[in-house]
């Protein structure tokens, strides 16, 4: 069962960078508030922040390569009222800058979106340098920080008007290749709330960001077997919507989580620790194990580690067979 | 009453420094006496604030940042002794449930203080940061900052450096407590400065020599600091001091940067240090 508050189609003819959804709303978001300012390492094509830049130059800050500086100005910029938004990879927007952020940003309590783009292996031919699977795993243990990932190009433009009007340290992860729109561009976005894109009885699939998608494709292959899988969209991985999350395996009596991240630190280990708090039921993990990635096509990596609609199915289908053997 | 003079409430500020650091046995005289003077300028004279109504914006008023956030003592000292929170409180720096956390926070609402410190070299960006924002905001606030010369060998200070010359932010005076001292020895033995003036001036700041104790030479120099207002140099104060400055023993040593003094000690310190608005 398709839900069609939040699903446009599953038969999308578009495809779209979420980084272009960023540099969208962070455009609308320059429009709605004064108060709003960019910042830039040196990346501002790449975060796609050429129109803001262009629509409001007196308030769109060039830093230079120099991340570490560019979260202390956001931070001080907050006082006296601005909503700092900083752009660079993922990799620059975390572990490079893990100090500057925990101790001017998260601890300090200071407004400012962490806007991280090319995460994750889909950012392809750099390779390892610069596709950073922790950095999810470093932010939500900050005290005090949101962590979103979006799912496709609509969500991530919903998510950063979203982030743009709560008071707080956001960090906002989004990625490089061109991916299907199927999200609506009115669906109902609520920070910290997972949205249910399928309904189902047999096994829950809880994925976030670039996997989504893959999540409903392996959906509907699953369907096609007799097997009616639950979608969950986690877009908001801190803080966790676990009562959506459990009452979800208390229907289905299986999980499988899926995430463009390290298995360690990533949302499946957050998935599995509410379980085991609250519901626990066998559950499966499609993440990165505790490797590095590499050069190569976006589509080849997601292949080769494993994280795509074929995986997801491989893991329901071992972790059917564990709840089958458990009932 | 008439008003208390600078080195009145300096001799005072020393009090408490040492009265914190013995009742707390732990935490950073030395520093912190070396910088009595310009905190006492700048809070007590200089700087346009509200300590009566603190507000985390700061607008309208200029803004001061700490960044070699383990001089505390001093600076909590300072916003006690101003108005900001009960003079009594102090009694409760790096205590269990206090306001006064071991390095300066924002966490627990501490009136004064408006961004954490103590991981060194962080308090330039977020100086510049809000000296932006003061012109973004068609402000003519000034915001001040101190910082450690040993903190001078992390890296993003100087990239902070770059950016405030590139933006033109003039509206920024930075102090450097040039003590030479750092926890391991001199700086010139820990990792040497070099010329810290060609530095800044190479960096495209316009620097400011004075002797970190003598008030005439400190407003001296925060007032051609506040001239060169619209050059689009940032300005920057390279402040000679002496490590625990005003208590004999403390005084021009690394020994005093992080050790608190026992109850001899306290008292040969308070000896040397006349009580003139009354202890806490």
């Amino acid at each position: 069962m398709v839900n069609s508050r939040f699903i446009q189609s599953l038969e999308p003819t578009v495809n779209k960078d979420t980084r272009s959804g960023f540099g969208e709303g962070l455009l609308e978001v320059g429009k709605q508030n004064d108060n709003a300012v960019a910042l830039c390492a040196d990346l501002t094509g790449s975060l796609k922040m050429n129109a803001f830049a262009n629509a409001f130059p007196e308030r769109f800050f060039q830093v230079g390569i120099a991340e570490a500086n560019m979260m202390g100005v956001a931070a001080g910029m907050t006082i006296g009222g601005k909503i700092p938004f900083t752009g660079t990879f993922a990799n620059f927007s975390t572990g490079r800058v893990y100090d500057q952020i925990r101790q001017s940003i998260a601890y300090s309590e200071k407004n400012v979106k962490i806007c991280a783009s090319h995460a994750g292996l889909t950012l392809g031919e750099d390779g390892a340098t610069h596709q950073i699977l922790e950095d999810v795993g470093m932010m939500t243990m900050l005290p005090n920080m949101t962590v979103i990932c979006p799912a496709d190009f609509e969500q991530t433009k919903q998510a950063t008007l979203a982030i743009s009007k709560m008071h707080g340290p956001v960090y906002l992860r989004f990625g490089r290749p061109k991916v299907p729109v199927f999200m609506r561009p009115d669906a109902l976005f609520e920070i910290g709330k997972v949205q249910p894109l399928m309904e189902g009885n047999d096994v829950t699939i809880v994925a976030t960001g670039h996997l989504v998608w893959e999540a409903l494709k392996a959906a509907q292959a699953l369907n096609t077997r007799g097997i009616c899988a639950e979608v969950l969209n986690v877009h908001t991985i801190k803080p966790l919507d676990v009562e959506t999350i459990i009452n979800s395996l208390k229907r289905t009596g299986c999980v499988v989580t899926a995430e463009e991240h390290q298995r360690n630190g990533g949302l499946g280990a957050l998935v599995a620790q509410a379980a085991a708090m609250h519901h626990p039921v066998p559950i499966e993990h499609v993440a990165v194990n505790d490797s590095f990635g590499e050069s190569g096509t976006p589509a080849q990596l997601m292949d080769k580690y494993g994280l795509n609609s074929e995986a997801i199915q491989a893991k329901v289908d071992a972790v059917m067979r564990r709840s089958n053997i458990l009932a | 009453m008439s008003t208390p003079t600078l080195p009145n409430i300096a001799s005072q500020i020393r009090r408490d420094i040492v009265r914190m650091v013995h009742g707390a046995s732990s935490g950073h005289p030395g520093g912190s006496l070396g910088c009595v003077e310009v905190l006492t300028l700048l809070f007590f004279e200089e700087m346009r604030i509200n300590p009566d109504a603190f507000d985390m914006d700061g607008i309208g008023e200029d803004l001061f940042f700490l960044s070699n956030g383990h001089i505390s003592p001093v600076w909590y000292s300072i916003l006690a002794r101003r108005g900001y929170f009960p003079v009594n409180e102090l009694a409760t720096f790096r205590k269990i449930n206090s306001r006064l956390q071991g390095h300066p926070a924002t966490e627990e609402g501490l009136p004064g203080i408006r961004i954490a410190s103590g991981s060194l070299g962080q308090g330039l960006s977020a100086a510049i940061g809000a000296a932006q924002v003061k012109k973004l905001n068609k402000e003519d606030s000034t915001v001040f900052s101190l910082h450690g010369d040993g903190e001078l060998q992390e890296g993003q200070i100087w990239e902070a450096a770059m950016y405030a010359a590139h933006h033109k932010v003039d509206n920024l005076i930075s102090f450097v407590d040039c003590n030479g001292q750092q926890i391991d020895g001199p700086t010139d033995k820990v990792m040497g400065l070099g010329d810290l003036a060609q530095k800044w001036t190479a960096f495209g700041w316009r620097v400011h020599v004075c002797d970190g104790h003598d008030f005439d030479a400190l407003r001296s120099a925060v007032s051609k600091a506040k001239e060169a207002r619209g050059s689009g140099e940032p300005q920057v104060v390279l402040m000679k001091t002496a490590m625990g400055k005003g208590v004999d023993f403390m005084e021009g040593t690394h020994e005093w940067h992080g050790i608190a003094p026992n109850d001899d000690q306290l008292a040969s310190a308070l000896g040397q240090l006349e009580e003139t608005l009354g202890d806490y």
